[in-house]
């Protein structure tokens, strides 16, 4: 394979990309949707040039990248703890797993409101809401990782004479991460969406939620598909970035 | 009839003879320490459910000695090995160690899967590393005992690598390697070449009667394959079908080290012949 071969490998995914933007621009040429609702690509490529280098579009995915980040960290430091502390002891698990379950299921944005009530319109009660939501799924997953330790490697540390603590730290928290890092990827997913729903909904003055709503509010449809692309491009790059780390840490994974 | 015992001292000098010239006490301590035994299993119960596995078993494995433990499928012997090591509990009876509990008592344990027995977050001279650690030895001290088990062991391993980059028969190695570093008092290995090939098998037995004789280790070994448990062994334990029994416990007492040709010695043949009749007639339908 010769180098231009390579690259022509390499670039697939782009030929997909290519393949859209032009289905999209003959769209908008032929004039079958209303133009005003189907900008072209152009116009909308350069709305969110703009929006970035002049700091409009900047500053409110930065707002949301800070509300993300800070939320599934909250999440994280919270839930991979207690999911260790909860998967270690099945009757435990199996006690509180209903009510896991149930909150796990119930739509973060249903909570909405009383998150408003309990904790105000402010940053506060979006980050709130955004952990429990995330949290429960890291949680969840932490656990049954836990739970599903090879047992093999439990009775190893056992007969070495590990204790409690010992085989939780060295061998039960490692086991876990192949599907800790599962609910991770989930929990970062899930808390962009609640994130941008909350901006949307909760008072905001920044962040992408906002943005669009605003945007579409005020039918600046450039500037809406700009925001809309800016959001899938920070989902994509989470999700990127969390497969990375994952792929670093958990080295053994799948070996 | 599992009688609970006071750890009875070891013998020492001959208590007082009785009027008619028995010695109760003696009598005693010879019930749970007969000369040469390390483990003594008296009354031992143990049941899956309905299905009862051990009803009042007795066994002595002698001390630095090699047994190995064969029998039919599903007869008993890992259960047996395992609920000496701790693994499992069972139902009623006593295991001791010259008289002391499990828990007084330095054992290691090799699986036969060694995939999952092994940590693939360490490397493989942590996984070396890290029964030491649990037992509080200081670094200097790992790293002196590691190095000289490696030396002594003298196979080709990258040390450094992760586990799932070794090859099965290596990962068995570290495995070993791990169980050995403790220097323990007993060393139990639940079919530990079941997943190795041929010529990895020989390189294992090999090193395993190497360090037994540089250390003179109880061990205890389940084997599926009959040549193995024969090579390695001084006593060959063969067990019956559930309900299990002792069927007989062969001695095989050639000279160390063995050898590849020992196989064809008449005396191992002899040995390896009586086993098997004596596992036929077991393991055939009655
Ligand atoms: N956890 C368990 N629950 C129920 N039954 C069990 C359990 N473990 C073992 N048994 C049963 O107890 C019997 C003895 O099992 P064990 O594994 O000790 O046999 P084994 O002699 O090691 O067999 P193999 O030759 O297959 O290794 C088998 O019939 C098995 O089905
Ligand atoms: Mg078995």
């Amino acid at each position: 394979m010769n180098a231009i071969e390579r690259s022509i490998q390499s670039a697939k995914p782009l030929w997909g990309v290519l393949g859209l933007l032009a289905v999209w621009w003959l769209v908008w040429k032929i004039k079958v949707a209303d133009p005003v609702l189907l900008p072209s690509p152009q116009a909308t490529m350069f709305s969110l040039w703009s929006g970035m280098t002049d700091g409009s579009l900047w500053h409110d995915f930065v707002a949301t990248v800070r509300l993300t980040t800070v939320s599934f960290l909250l999440a994280a430091v919270i839930a991979i703890p207690l999911g260790i502390f909860l998967g270690s002891s099945v009757p435990l698990y199996r006690s509180v797993e209903f009510i896991i379950d149930f909150f796990r299921s119930t739509p973060a944005s249903a909570l909405f409101p009383l998150f408003l009530v309990l904790f105000g319109t402010g940053d506060l009660s979006k980050i709130l809401v955004t952990a429990f939501g995330a949290g429960l799924v890291i949680l969840f997953n932490v656990a049954y990782g836990v739970m599903n330790a090879r047992q093999t490697r439990l009775l190893a540390a056992k007969v070495m004479g590990a204790n409690k603590l010992q085989t939780l730290r060295d061998v039960m928290f490692w086991e876990s991460l192949p599907q800790t890092f599962i609910g991770l990827r989930n929990g970062i997913s899930l808390a962009l969406v609640i994130v941008i729903v909350a901006e949307m909904f909760i008072g905001s003055t920044e962040g992408l939620g906002h943005r669009l709503v605003e945007a579409q509010m005020l039918f600046r449809m450039p500037e809406m598909y700009a925001a809309i692309f800016a959001a899938g491009a920070l989902g994509y790059g989470l999700n990127w970035s969390s497969v990375m780390i994952e792929k670093r840490i958990v080295h053994w994974g799948g070996k | 009839m599992a009688l609970k015992l006071a750890k009875p001292e070891p013998p020492m000098a001959p208590p007082p003879e009785d009027s008619r010239g028995r010695n109760p006490e003696l009598e005693e301590r010879l019930r749970w320490f007969p000369p040469n035994t390390h483990i003594t299993i008296r009354g031992l119960d143990k049941a899956f459910g309905d299905t009862t596995i051990y009803e009042g078993f007795d066994l002595n494995i002698p001390r630095g000695k090699i047994t190995s433990v064969f029998g039919p499928n599903g007869c008993g012997k890992s259960t047996l090995i395992n609920m000496i090591s701790g693994l499992i509990p069972y139902d009623g009876g006593e295991i001791l160690f010259d008289g002391k509990s499990l828990s007084e008592t330095h054992i290691s344990y090799v699986f036969q899967n060694y995939r999952e027995a092994l940590f693939p977050w360490m490397r493989a001279i942590d996984n070396i590393h890290y029964p030491l650690k649990l037992m509080g030895v200081p670094a200097a001290e790992r790293k002196r005992r590691v190095d000289a088990l490696i030396e002594s062991f003298d196979v080709p391993i990258d040390f450094n690598a992760y586990p799932y980059q070794l090859s099965g028969g290596q990962m068995q190695t570290i495995c070993i390697m791990r169980a050995l570093v403790v220097d323990p008092e007993v060393l139990f290995l639940d079919e530990p070449f079941s997943a190795l090939d041929y010529e990895m098998t020989l390189l294992m037995r090999d090193r395993l009667q190497k360090i037994f004789q540089e250390r003179g280790t109880t061990m205890m070994m389940v084997s599926h394959n009959l040549e193995d448990a024969v090579w390695l062994a001084d006593h060959i334990l063969l067990l019956t079908r559930k309900p299990t029994r002792i069927a007989d416990m062969v001695a095989f007492e050639a000279d160390r080290p063995r050898t590849a040709t020992t196989v064809s010695d008449p005396e191992f043949v002899r040995v390896q012949k009586h086993c098997l009749e004596i596992f036929l007639k077991e393991a055939s339908v009655r």
